[in-house]
C-alpha cells in the first residue's frame, strides 16, 4: 500500500514547502523581480505563528499549561475571556503592553534595557536547526547538535544582565545564583546528549531523526538514563520547578524579574515558554524520533507528529511544576556533581560498549532491540544502586510523628513512652 | 571569606513586603553570599493596640478584638479569653456549651493547620498546589462556621458563660463529612510531601530546636512538641473538658522544620478523633449561662491559657470591678515561638531562613496586636 498523498505536489501537506515553493514561483512570474524574497519573509512568519507560535507559545505555553496546573490545584484556572478562556494570552499581553515598563532610578539604564531583547535572540535561534519534517529544516548544518547546545546557554548572559543591571539585592541573587549553577548543570547535560551522538554517529538532528527512521527505535528507549539526566538538566537551565532557583518566589520575590514589568517582563516571560518549547523540540528530535513515528509519517504530516511529541514533553515540564518542591542552589550542584555526572559517565560508558559491539549490518540489526531491554533494566537498577551509594535511605526518615498518651517532659528517640 | 576577588557580608531585607512573610513582617538578614551570618526580626507593622483598645470597652465587647489577633484561629481565641472572664467572675459553662467549644476549637485546629501546612510548603517552593488543596478542604471548614456563627473568619461566636447560639440542624452532617473527608486529604499529604526526597532534602535538618533551646525561650505548640518535648495544655491542664476525651500528643524526633511539619499532620488527625468522640456524646442542655450583659466581675485578676493551633494561648485579665478590665494582656504563642528564629535561621541559606519561618507557622496580627 502506498501512502494516498503523492510527494512533490502543492497539496501534499507533509511537506509544507512544496506549497511555499509553488506559490512563490507563480508570484514570481507576476511580481517584479526581488519582491518575492519579502514575500517568503512573510509566508514563512504567517505559517510558523499558525502552525507552531499560536498552537505551541499561546495556547499549549500560557493558556494550557495555566489551565493544567489549576486542574491540578483543584481549581479552574482561566475561563472568562473568549470561549473556555482561550483567548487569555491575548489579553495577558495587552495588559502588559499598556504598563509601564518602569526601571528604578539607580538601575543600569542601558544594560536593563537591552537585558530582554539579548534574551529573546536564542529563543528565536534554536528553532533554525530542529526538523520539523523531511525536508523542513531552515539550516540542516551537519553540528547542528552543538549549535542547540552553544547557543541554548546565551540566556544566562541575559539573565545575568538582566540581574546585575537591577541594582536590588534579590535580582542579583537570582543572578548569581543561576551563573554559579550554570556549569554543574550543563557538563551532565552535554554528557547525556553524548551517549545519543555515540550511538548514532552524527551530530546532526536531522541524521538523528533518519537513524530513529532506519532502525525503528527512539533513542529513549536505547538509553532511557541520558533522557532523565536530559530532563532535570534542562529544568536547571529553564529555571522550572522543582528547579527554578534563580527566580524561587517563596524565597528572592522573583529573582533576576524582580525589577522588570510591562512589557520587558513579558518578553523574559513570553521567551521562558519559548525556551521550555524549544527544550521540549529538542529532546523530541533527539530521544523520542522526531518527525517519524514508525511509518505513520507516512500517512500523518510530520511536522504534526513533531509537535505532538513537542507538546507531550512540554506536559512534563508542566507536570513537575504542578507537583514537586524546589531544591536549594547547593543541593542541585550537588546532585549534579555526584548523581548525575557520574550517571552519565555510566551510561556513557555502556553506550560506547554496546556501540562497539553492534555493527549496522543486517544480521545484526536486531540486537539494537536486546541493547534497549538491557539498558532499560540497567538504568533502573544504576539509579537504585547509585543512589544509595550517596547515601539516600529513605527508610531512615520517619514520616510519622511519635505518639505520647501523657503530658511530660523530653522524651529522647528511642525511649518508651 | 578571603580570596582573590574581594567580597564583604551585605544585609538585606526580607520583607515586610515579601511573599513568604506571611503578613507584614521583616527579617533584616545579614549575608555573606547566601549565608545567613545575622538575622534581626523588625515587628509592628500591623500593631494596632489592641491590649490598650480593651481597657475602654466592656467583657463582651472585647470579644471581637480577640477575633482580630489570631485572624487564622479566630475560634480559639474567643475560647481562651472567654475562660479568662469565666475564670475571673467565677461563672460555669453547661456541658453542651463545653462541648460545643471543643468541637469548634478543634475544627479551627484543622483549618489553621490546614493554612500552616499549605503554606510551609510552598515556602519550600511546592508551586501552590499543597496550599491550595489545603485550601479546598479548609473549605468545608469555613463554611460549617458560617452556618453556626454567620461569618467564616472572623466567626466571634463564644461567649462569656458559653457559645453565642445552638448548632442548627446541618451542623451535624458537614461535621461528619468534614470527618470523613479529611483523613484521605491528610493521608494526600503525606503521599504527596511527608515522603517526597526533595520536600526532605529542604527540610530536615534545617532550622533545628534542641529541647534545651525550645523550652528556654519558652516556645510551645508544635515547635515545641517538634523537639521531643510532650507538652499540650490539653492534657496537662485541661479545660473545657479535654480530660474525657481519648488523644495522644505527637511528638517529633530531632526538631527540625520536617518534625514540625509531621506533628502539625498528626495533630490533624488527632483533632479528628476529639471531634468524633465530642460529636457523638454531645450532651442535651443549654448551651449558656446566662450572664449579665454589663458584667462587673469581682476585684482580681485571672490567667487562663488554652493550646491554640500555634501553642499556648494566654488571656490576662485584671479586674477593678469596672465593667471593662484594668488590664487586658495577650500572650501570643507566635510572638513566643518566633524568638527562636535568629538561633535556627543563622548558619544557614536565605532559602533555609524562608523554610524555618515557615515552619513556625506565625500570624502576623497576633504577633504585633
Amino acid at each position: 500500500m502506498t501512502p494516498f498523498l503523492v510527494s512533490d505536489k502543492w497539496y501534499d501537506i507533509r511537506d509544507l514547502g512544496n506549497l511555499s515553493r509553488e506559490i512563490l514561483e507563480a508570484a514570481d512570474r507576476i511580481l517584479p523581480f526581488g519582491v518575492v524574497y519579502v514575500l517568503a519573509a512573510l509566508i514563512g512568519f504567517v505559517a510558523s505563528f499558525l502552525l507552531f507560535v499560536l498552537p505551541s507559545q499561546l495556547i499549549v505555553g500560557v493558556y494550557g499549561e495555566r489551565r493544567i496546573i489549576g486542574r491540578m490545584q483543584s481549581r479552574l484556572g482561566p475561563n472568562r475571556v473568549g470561549p473556555f478562556g482561550l483567548l487569555q494570552p491575548i489579553a495577558d499581553a495587552i495588559k502588559l503592553i499598556q504598563k509601564e515598563a518602569l526601571t528604578p532610578t539607580r538601575a543600569d539604564r542601558a544594560v536593563m534595557y537591552i537585558a530582554p531583547i539579548v534574551f529573546v535572540m536564542p529563543a528565536v535561534l534554536l528553532w533554525a536547526v530542529i526538523p520539523f519534517g523531511e525536508n523542513m529544516v531552515i539550516a540542516d548544518i551537519p553540528v547542528s547538535l552543538m549549535y542547540f547546545l552553544a547557543v541554548s546557554s546565551l540566556p544566562v548572559i541575559a539573565t545575568f544582565m538582566a540581574g546585575w543591571s537591577a541594582n536590588n539585592k534579590y535580582s542579583l541573587f537570582g543572578a548569581m545564583r543561576i551563573v554559579s549553577m550554570a556549569i554543574s548543570y550543563e557538563s551532565p547535560l552535554v554528557l547525556a546528549l553524548l551517549g545519543a551522538v555515540v550511538m548514532t554517529g552524527t551530530i546532526s538532528l536531522s541524521g538523528m531523526v533518519a537513524w530513529a527512521d532506519e532502525f525503528n527505535i527512539w533513542m529513549v528507549f536505547v538509553q532511557p538514563l541520558a533522557l532523565v539526566i536530559y530532563f532535570i538538566c534542562v529544568s536547571a537551565e529553564l529555571n522550572r520547578t522543582p528547579v527554578d532557583i534563580a527566580e524561587a518566589e517563596s524565597e528572592i520575590v522573583a529573582g533576576y524579574l524582580t525589577e522588570y514589568s510591562g512589557m520587558k517582563w513579558g518578553l523574559f516571560y513570553g521567551m521562558d515558554i519559548g525556551y521550555a518549547l524549544a527544550a521540549s523540540g529538542f529532546a523530541a528530535t533527539v530521544f523520542l524520533g522526531g518527525w517519524t513515528f514508525f511509518g505513520l509519517e507516512q500517512w500523518v504530516p510530520g511536522w504534526l507528529i513533531f509537535i505532538a511529541k513537542t507538546h507531550l514533553f512540554y506536559f512534563l515540564f508542566i507536570w513537575t511544576r504542578g507537583t514537586l518542591p524546589r531544591l536549594r542552589a547547593d543541593q542541585l550542584m550537588a546532585f549534579a556533581w555526584k548523581f548525575l555526572l557520574p550517571l552519565g559517565v555510566f551510561n556513557l560508558l555502556i553506550v560506547s560498549t554496546e556501540r562497539m559491539l553492534w555493527s549496522e549490518q543486517d544480521y545484526a540489526k536486531g540486537l539494537i532491540y536486546v541493547f534497549a531491554l538491557v539498558n532499560i533494566v540497567l538504568s533502573v537498577a544504576l539509579v537504585y544502586a547509585w543512589a544509595r551509594f550517596n547515601g539516600y535511605r529513605p527508610e531512615q526518615t520517619p514520616t510519622r510523628p511519635r505518639l505520647v498518651k501523657q503530658a511530660g517532659g523530653y522524651i529522647p528517640v528511642g525511649e518508651r513512652s | 571569606m578571603t580570596g582573590i576577588i574581594k567580597s564583604e557580608p551585605f544585609v538585606i531585607n526580607i520583607g515586610p513586603q515579601h511573599p513568604s512573610t506571611h503578613g507584614v513582617f521583616r527579617i533584616k538578614a545579614t549575608v555573606d553570599g547566601e549565608k545567613v551570618i545575622d538575622a534581626e526580626m523588625v515587628m509592628g507593622y500591623l500593631h494596632r493596640s489592641m491590649e490598650k483598645l480593651a481597657e475602654e470597652r466592656t467583657y463582651t465587647q472585647n470579644i471581637p478584638f480577640t477575633d482580630r489577633t489570631d485572624y487564622l484561629s479566630s475560634m480559639s481565641n474567643n475560647l481562651g479569653y472567654c475562660l479568662a472572664v469565666e475564670k475571673l467572675a467565677g461563672i460555669e459553662v453547661p456541658p453542651r456549651g463545653n462541648a460545643i467549644r471543643v468541637i469548634m476549637a478543634e475544627l479551627q485546629r484543622l483549618a489553621s493547620h490546614c493554612m500552616a501546612i499549605g503554606a510551609f510548603a510552598n515556602d519550600t517552593g511546592a508551586w501552590q498546589t499543597p496550599v491550595m488543596w489545603a485550601f479546598r478542604e479548609r473549605e468545608k471548614i469555613l463554611d460549617i462556621f458560617e452556618v453556626t456563627s454567620g461569618a467564616r473568619l472572623t466567626c466571634n461566636y463564644m461567649r462569656i458563660g458559653g457559645v453565642a447560639f445552638d448548632l442548627r440542624p446541618e451542623f451535624e452532617p458537614m461535621v461528619r463529612r468534614v470527618l470523613r473527608e479529611f483523613p484521605p486529604f491528610i493521608d494526600e499529604m503525606e503521599g504527596l510531601l511527608s515522603g517526597n526526597e526533595i520536600f526532605i532534602a529542604r527540610t530536615r535538618g534545617v532550622g533545628v530546636l534542641t529541647p534545651e533551646m525550645a523550652t528556654n525561650a519558652s516556645l510551645s505548640g508544635p515547635m515545641l512538641r517538634g523537639s521531643g518535648i510532650a507538652w499540650d495544655i490539653r492534657k496537662a491542664d485541661p479545660y473545657c473538658g479535654y480530660e474525657q476525651y481519648d488523644f495522644d500528643i505527637p511528638i517529633g524526633y530531632n526538631g527540625d522544620s520536617y518534625d514540625r511539619f509531621i506533628v502539625r499532620l498528626e495533630e490533624m488527625r488527632q483533632s479528628l478523633k476529639i471531634i468524633q468522640q465530642a460529636l457523638d456524646g454531645l450532651p442535651g442542655g443549654p448551651f449558656r449561662t446566662e450572664v449579665p450583659l454589663a458584667l462587673r466581675p469581682p476585684k482580681g485578676e485571672a490567667y487562663a491559657r488554652i493550646e491554640s493551633p500555634r501553642g499556648e494561648l494566654g488571656y490576662y485579665l485584671v479586674s477593678d470591678e469596672g465593667p471593662s478590665p484594668y488590664r487586658f494582656h495577650i500572650r501570643p504563642p507566635s510572638f513566643i515561638n518566633l524568638s527562636a528564629l535568629k538561633e535556627m535561621t543563622v548558619g544557614g541559606t536565605v532559602a533555609d531562613a524562608i523554610v524555618v519561618l515557615g515552619s513556625i507557622d506565625i500570624v502576623v496580627g497576633e504577633i504585633d496586636r
